[in-house]
């Protein structure tokens, strides 16, 4: 690891202030920033703490929703009442993602901005454009079974690895940042990730300096919530394809549907128009179906994830049957 | 001071610059609202103060020293294992606030003034904590280098039962008592690998240390 200076900031000013340093990021939980320095793949000069920042809480906001402060652990996000009772979905990501060890430390934020899983990405005596812009990409070509099928480029076909961050997606979540100049601004949760085009190092919409606080989401629409998870171990792994699904029924019609996919590229991936089609439609097996294709329209395999496509599709219908049942018959 | 120290002394070969560099405390202090305080320069040692065990240990480490290589390498309690030193094995879980983590994605620094219960800690050779009790009367494990991290992983994990923290495994998330059964058990522990497959005389242990005696 290479060497680093250290302070622990008192305040979110402070925080700024200290990370204005050249070579200096923030370190929160640390379970992915820690783990990349391990290995050099990120190496930071200045580690700015803020752990101890007043962050940690969860409020209502006006209208119903809930505002998660930036060092909210997972697992405190996860078993928070209101979360599992408002956005099951959200928990249910949560509880899915890592293990009861690292979820007690990572943060909202944190996971928020966790790098890649790509094991070029870690591999530092391999090519990689992410970790080093303009070497190529080993896994266009490589062993890419976790790989991206949607929104990839051929500099990049990495996918984002969170679970968290799929629901809230669905759930349409927004960002809470801090700019350098002491500024607030939000960003949407749908536009905070990036696709990798011929710049994958660049991964959010952050500015440099700026410092993310919160989490905003608005109140969930009514109906059921699911998060379906598809992966190699049972527990503790990383998704090949996961699906977040809202579905609310108008009588035996789709009133609502909301849909988030995880591990199939840059970013979260909402199908806005796998989405839309289902408005309307009777709640049946065809509908969802459809939907799961219409889900992973313009998706490409890349070899060894070919089959990512086909999950993709199941497991989108999958998804949204459990949620229909959830949202069970209702009267019109 | 432990040997490790007097090593890295000689390494360093300015014992006197290390010695006059610890206790300038910048970095013990809380520091100030509104404004970045005064950043020890690269290669400096910092004051780190943890409690361990119950005790309040002192130490001057670099900024890179895991609360992993604390623990073993400069205080000298190597019951704590390092297995792959990257958050998956979970060989090194140790309570930090009665919370289980795992000490090799800590950095010592950041931990400072927290509490830290190793398996060290949990119990004596004359008083085996209920959970090591219950690994040894159940056998939970063959050759014992996970055990460590496993013991303190269950014992966090029965507290986060007992909080009605749910888990991938709980069926009702709006349930306010979580059960403590054999799937909870398997689910909540995946964070700690055991190669030797004791799973489960593992899970045998944990039931019965919670009162259980069957899933």
């Amino acid at each position: 690891m290479k060497a680093f200076t250290y302070e622990r900031v008192a305040d979110a000013a402070a925080a700024l202030q200290a990370v204005a340093r050249p070579g200096a990021k923030f370190l929160a939980g640390g379970t992915n920033l820690l783990d990349l320095m391990k290995v050099d793949v990120e190496m930071p000069s200045h580690l700015v703490d803020i752990s101890r920042l007043p962050m940690a809480q969860v409020e209502e906001i006006d209208g119903g929703g809930l505002r998660i402060g930036a060092t909210v652990t997972n697992s405190d996000l996860a078993a928070d009442r209101r979360v599992r009772k408002r956005y099951p979905m959200l928990s249910r990501a949560l509880l899915n993602g890592a293990s009861g060890q690292l979820r007690n430390q990572a943060t909202t934020a944190g996971n928020l901005l966790q790098r890649t899983r790509c094991y070029y990405f870690y591999d530092t005596a391999k090519p990689c454009n992410k970790r080093s812009p303009g070497s190529g990409c080993s896994a266009l070509n490589g062993y890419n079974r976790i790989h991206a099928v949607l929104g990839a480029s051929d500099a990049c076909i990495a996918v984002h690895p969170s679970d968290m961050a799929v629901a809230m997606v669905a759930l349409d979540a927004e960002v809470e940042v801090l700019s350098a100049d002491g500024n607030g601004r939000s960003i949407k949760l749908r536009d905070f990730h990036r696709l990798p085009d011929t710049t994958p190092q660049v991964e959010t919409a952050l500015e440099p300096g700026e410092l993310i606080t919160a989490v905003l989401l608005p109140p969930a629409p009514a109906g059921g919530q699911v998060y379906r998870k598809v992966r190699d171990r049972a527990s503790y792994d990383f998704a090949l394809v996961s699906v977040a699904a809202l579905v609310d029924l108008d009588g035996d019609r789709i009133s609502t549907a909301r849909l988030a996919l995880g591990g199939v590229a840059h970013k979260p991936w909402r199908p806005v128009d796998a989405e839309q089609q289902l408005v309307g439609k009777p709640a049946v097996a065809e509908a969802y179906q459809a939907a799961g294709t219409a889900a992973v329209a313009g998706a490409r395999g890349y070899g060894h994830n070919d089959f990512k496509i086909g999950l993709a599709a199941r497991t989108v219908a999958a998804a949204l049957e459990e949620a229909a049942q959830q949202a069970g018959p209702r009267k019109g | 001071m432990s040997d490790s120290h007097l090593t890295r002394r000689g390494i360093l070969g300015t014992g006197v610059a290390l010695t006059a560099l610890r206790g300038t405390g910048a970095l013990a202090k809380e520091p100030a609202a509104g404004e970045s305080p005064p950043v020890a320069p690269e290669g400096t040692m910092i004051d780190v103060g943890l409690t361990v065990n119950g005790s309040y240990r002192q130490l001057a480490l670099d900024p890179r020293v895991s609360l992993l290589d604390a623990l073993r390498d400069h205080l000298g309690l190597t019951g704590t294992k390092k297995g792959c030193d990257h958050g998956q094995c979970g060989a090194c879980t140790v309570l930090v606030d009665g919370v289980r983590r795992n000490s090799c994605l800590n950095l010592a620094v950041a931990c400072s003034d927290r509490e830290i219960v190793t398996i060290e800690g949990l119990g004596s050779e004359e008083a085996l904590h209920p959970m090591q009790a219950a690994f040894v009367v159940h056998d939970g494990f063959q050759c014992g280098y996970c055990t460590p991290g496993q013991i303190c992983s269950a014992v966090g994990m029965l507290s986060e039962i007992e909080r009605g923290m749910p888990s991938a495994a709980t069926a009702d998330l709006a349930a306010r008592a979580m059960p403590v059964a054999e799937a909870e058990i398997r689910e909540r522990m995946s964070g700690n690998i055991c190669r030797c497959a004791a799973y489960p005389n593992i899970v045998a242990a944990i039931l019965d240390a919670a009162g259980k005696t069957t899933g």
